[in-house]
């Protein structure tokens, strides 16, 4: 252990992850060599995963308000109105590092983070999704990862008591050496009684809750600021280690001093602990902290000031509360067995001083400790996007039966049931639409009919091919599912992935991404309302896929006319809604059948997508649907297949005259769905969709036990249903 | 009629159980603390699921030797309605007040599915409003659902009639396919499935109703 006074050399604030303009920024800040103390709090404050130092420029271009949006980013979460006093707050992060590192531990703690972001804003989760993304199913580490992370996810949700109701799974071989674990938390509260972390009054404690602090995580965020090489092994005690047990008690603890009013200002300890939490709800209200570490609560002797700043120990939490309501709040805290300790007080001075047995071992400026950190605007080169690919230019499958079978048993494509399965989706009673649908949709507490839908979506394949198209088909397809249920698009957080910013191209596809979001958001008024940037996602030099995740909410205020995937009755007509398939670039069927990842992918028209979206929501809320599918992954084919495998029955279609047949059924062109109606209602839907300018047409009738189509195939529904529901055990199982 | 529902430190469905018992009964159960070491008069006492103390030792295990426990002990040799879920089955077990163990899932994985179970008797509050053999769904989510018990304990168990529920498609690899269990005096029931959590449309079924009505019935 070092001491506070050790002499600060370059090897020292290089293994800070401070470069040596930052260090020259600090040493001008402060007119003096930092204390080792103070040089920790620097690289915890200034690393990019707190300061957004490479992103922020591009950030702010994001459209972040609407008259739904009661607050944007730059709080724990988002918060959105959903009518009746209500609000839902949400937002996901990542924990990509620690989750390679040690995947049950870093999944876990990945979502404690994310729920702990929530309630500490007063709100009771009632919802979590989770987008993961792992490198190719052959990679000998792949296995042991999607076991680890799955189990972590479980097991920290499951626990603590919030239904894991979506998300999305992904292989590739770019994420080898660096996985993605994203994940989603959504509360429910009061519109009127929000918790913000900006402190008000000087003089006011600042109180410690939550679990003992340890020497666990120490250095996190730093870590999760680099890249991985070989010695990635030896970062293994920056990783967390989660008890979402004491998680559940600070929760219940967190709402119930929440009603007695004592509550000023709060905000959990996340990435660099200690540190971010106490200066971030100083710098917000304009006041100095001092913090007093000999009253911190540990959990071992002997921790230096260093330490116990940076450590990343789990459920805790800082609070400035009122302190004539002290002893109010420190029983509910001892009635759920958790620690409370006055560790310090607000001053005027806007500076943040810490003190360990009876010195000073830190004194810094407040404010600039979060305002004047490093903001780049980093070079960067757009790549060119490759030329679309004509349909004519991709052969047709020989056997268009087995080419089907074949997608819908590949490993992006086939049934995520061994994972969801362990997960409990059904706690809480209020789960109106379980994984495996669009999106997951739950009640609303106290409601009979009011209702959430959230899905999680992006395509990293076609972020890589044009990451401006890729951004916008993040937001469209996420927009899209949500509407497919007959919910209203309300807001969405993003969570974006990228490798090494300080690389002109990977700077080059993080600024298109944002770019595109963007342009999707302000076309389908999809205002974003939180998130996180993961950089560095490289190992040796390699980067991952550009994987900007988007999760969507979406209002629906009658369940009773919600539309699921599945087929209903036989008889029903199927109708195909938005233009005819014929983009193949990028597709599942060139990369799955062909064995080709190349080409554009498919444009998104923004306008088309609107129209189209808002006119089967109308279906569907006027209760003229039976079931509804959005296009994406696949085309029409795996829409139609996946609707008949929910179903359990199957369908005659006939295509419509077309010069390329395989890209009818295979294309992934965007802002289209698949419905079914009574038969009967049929023609007055294709008049309607005339009417509104938008293309609907009449594919065949639900029935049978093939999906059977005319002149092409007749593939029967329970060699598919094998095909998607046999891939992922049998993975795991180490038989594939 | 009244109830109340058992808060230990990890409880986690007792939400879900106090929505189910207010929308059956019409009346709100009462919440009682761990912590407590008297209850309310009450007619029926349900331990909900969870992860008691995190489970962190066997699941129920330190739950099982909480203050409330010595009082559920005396009400249920009393006669009073006592049913354990899930977490509750395992801490009921752990208290010595129903037979045998839960051990880990068979495939070592936490499980959430919907199941079937068979009604395997009608003699008891909790199963009288079903038939006898009649096979109904129910949700599973657990980790430690896998019910054991050594051979004289599963001959009584059969010979008494006291096996309330059994798995149609075993999950969690329980002897005998065994999901739920009665008291020798048949006034506790301990369950792994959670029929709470399927009494209404939106749950997409309600067979989990009938259980409620029964006892919130027998017991008004």
């Amino acid at each position: 252990m070092l001491a506070n006074d050790t002499p600060i050399t370059p090897e020292l604030v290089a293994s800070h992850g401070l470069k040596p303009d930052e260090y020259q920024r600090i040493l001008d800040l402060i007119g003096r060599t930092p204390t080792l103390t103070e040089l920790g709090i620097f690289s915890a404050m200034w690393n990019e995963h707190c300061s957004y130092k490479s992103s922020k420029k591009w950030l702010r271009t994001l459209p972040t308000t609407g008259p739904r949006v009661i607050c944007g980013p730059g709080e724990n979460a988002g918060v959105v109105d959903i009518d009746d006093g209500e609000a839902i707050i949400f937002k996901m992060e990542s924990h990509n590092h620690p989750s390679f590192i040690e995947p049950y531990q870093g999944a876990a703690t990945g979502v404690g983070g994310i729920l702990r972001d929530v309630f500490t804003m007063g709100a009771r989760p009632v919802a979590a999704m989770n987008a993961l993304r792992f490198g190719a199913p052959e990679h000998p580490k792949t296995r042991h990862l999607v076991s680890g992370v799955v189990a972590g996810v479980g097991g920290y949700g499951n626990s603590f008591g919030v239904p894991t109701i979506g998300g999305e799974v992904n292989f590739h071989a770019r994420y080898n050496g660096n996985i993605l674990v994203n994940a989603f938390a959504a509360g429910l509260a009061r519109a009127d009684s929000i918790f913000y972390s900006k402190a008000e009054g000087v003089g006011l404690p600042v109180v410690y809750l939550g679990s003992k602090t340890g020497r666990d995580g120490v250095g996190g965020a730093t870590m999760a600021s680099a890249e991985f090489d070989e010695t990635i092994e030896e970062k293994r005690p920056t990783v967390q280690v989660g008890d979402p047990f004491s998680e559940k008690l600070l929760l219940e603890a967190c709402l119930e001093l929440m009603k007695t009013g004592a509550v000023i200002a709060i905000q959990d300890m996340g990435a660099a602990g200690l540190t971010c939490s106490a200066v971030e709800m100083g710098a917000k209200g304009d006041l100095g902290i001092e913090l007093d570490l000999d009253k911190v609560p540990c959990r071992e002797e002997g921790m230096s000031a260093y330490e116990m700043m940076l450590s990343e120990s789990q459920e805790r939490m800082l609070m400035v509360l009122r302190p004539e309501q002290e002893a109010e709040a420190e029983a509910i805290f001892r009635k759920w067995g958790l620690d409370f300790a006055i560790v310090g007080y607000t001053t005027d001075d806007l500076r943040f001083r810490i003190l360990r047995h009876g010195e000073v071992v830190a004194d810094l400026p407040i404010k600039e400790l979060g305002d004047e950190a490093p903001e780049y605007d980093r070079p960067y080169t757009r790549a060119i996007p490759p030329a679309a690919i004509a349909a004519g230019d991709v052969a047709e499958p020989n056997d268009y039966a087995a080419a089907l079978i074949k997608i819908v048993g590949a490993p992006d494509m086939a049934s995520r049931r061994w994972v969801w399965e362990q997960y409990d989706h059904l706690i809480q009673g209020n789960t109106a639409l379980r994984p495996g649908g669009d999106a997951g949709v739950i009640r609303v507490e106290g409601h009979e009919k009011k209702a959430l839908a959230f899905s999680l979506d992006v395509s990293p394949r076609y972020c890589e091919a044009d990451p401006f198209e890729g951004g916008k088909q993040a937001i469209a397809e996420c927009w899209r599912n949500l509407t497919a249920v007959g919910a209203e698009p309300l807001a969405a957080t993003d969570n974006l992935n990228f490798g090494n910013p300080e690389k002109p191209e990977i700077m080059g596809q993080l600024v298109g991404a944002i770019e595109g979001i963007g342009e999707a958001c302000r076309a389908l008024d999809f205002p974003i309302v939180s998130g996180n940037v993961s950089l560095y996602n490289e190992t040796s030099g390699v980067g991952i896929l550009p994987t900007p995740a988007i999760g969507g909410v979406g209002l629906l205020p009658d369940l009773s006319v919600m539309a699921t995937v599945a087929f209903k009755q036989d008889g029903d007509a199927i109708l195909l809604i938005g233009k005819a398939g014929s983009h193949l670039g990028q597709s599942i069927y060139l990369r799955e059948i062909l064995g080709r990842e190349e080409g554009a992918p498919p444009p998104v028209d923004l306008t088309e997508e609107r129209k189209v979206g808002d006119f089967v929501r109308s279906l569907i809320r006027a209760a003229n649907v039976t079931a509804c599918h959005d296009i994406s992954d696949g085309g029409l084919a795996v829409a139609l297949a996946e609707m008949a495998m929910a179903g359990r029955r199957g369908a005659a279609i006939r295509l419509p005259a077309t010069d390329a047949r395989h890209a009818y059924l295979f294309g992934e062109d965007q802002a289209r769905y698949v419905v079914t109606v009574p038969a009967g209602a049929a023609d007055g839907v294709r008049a309607a969709a005339e009417t509104a300018g938008i293309s609907a047409t009449l594919l065949g009738h639900v029935g049978g036990e093939s999906l059977d189509v005319a002149d092409i195939a007749t593939i029967s529904v329970a060699k598919l249903t094998e095909a998607h529901d046999n891939w992922f055990p049998a993975f795991m199982a180490g038989g594939i | 009629m009244k109830s109340a529902v058992v808060v230990f430190p990890g409880s986690n469905r007792e939400r879900d159980m106090i929505a189910t018992l207010e929308k059956i009964s019409g009346q709100r159960p009462v919440s009682v603390w761990h912590a407590d070491s008297e209850l309310p008069k009450v007619d029926l006492i349900v331990i909900p699921g969870g992860f008691s103390y995190g489970d962190y030792l066997r699941s129920g295990a330190i739950a099982a030797r909480a203050p409330i426990m010595a009082a559920i002990a005396r009400e249920a040799e009393r006669g009073v309605a006592v049913l354990g879920v899930c977490n509750g089955f395992q801490i009921l077990c752990e208290a010595g007040l129903l037979p045998g163990v839960l051990m880990r899932n068979a495939g070592l994985r936490f499980i959430c599915k919907e199941v079937e179970l068979r009604v395997e008797t009608t003699a008891s509050v909790f199963t009288s409003g079903y038939a006898k053999g009649q096979v109904i769904r129910s949700p599973v989510a657990h980790g430690d659902g896998n019910y054991r018990a050594d051979d004289e304990t599963l001959a009584r168990l059969k010979g008494e009639d006291r096996i309330a529920f059994r798995y149609v498609g075993n999950p969690n690899g329980s002897i005998d396919d065994i999901a739920g269990i009665l008291s020798e005096k048949r006034n506790i029931l301990g369950m792994m499935p959670h029929p709470e959590n399927l009494i209404e449309p939106l749950n997409g079924g309600t067979d989990g109703r009938p259980l409620f009505e029964s006892a919130l019935k027998a017991v008004a």
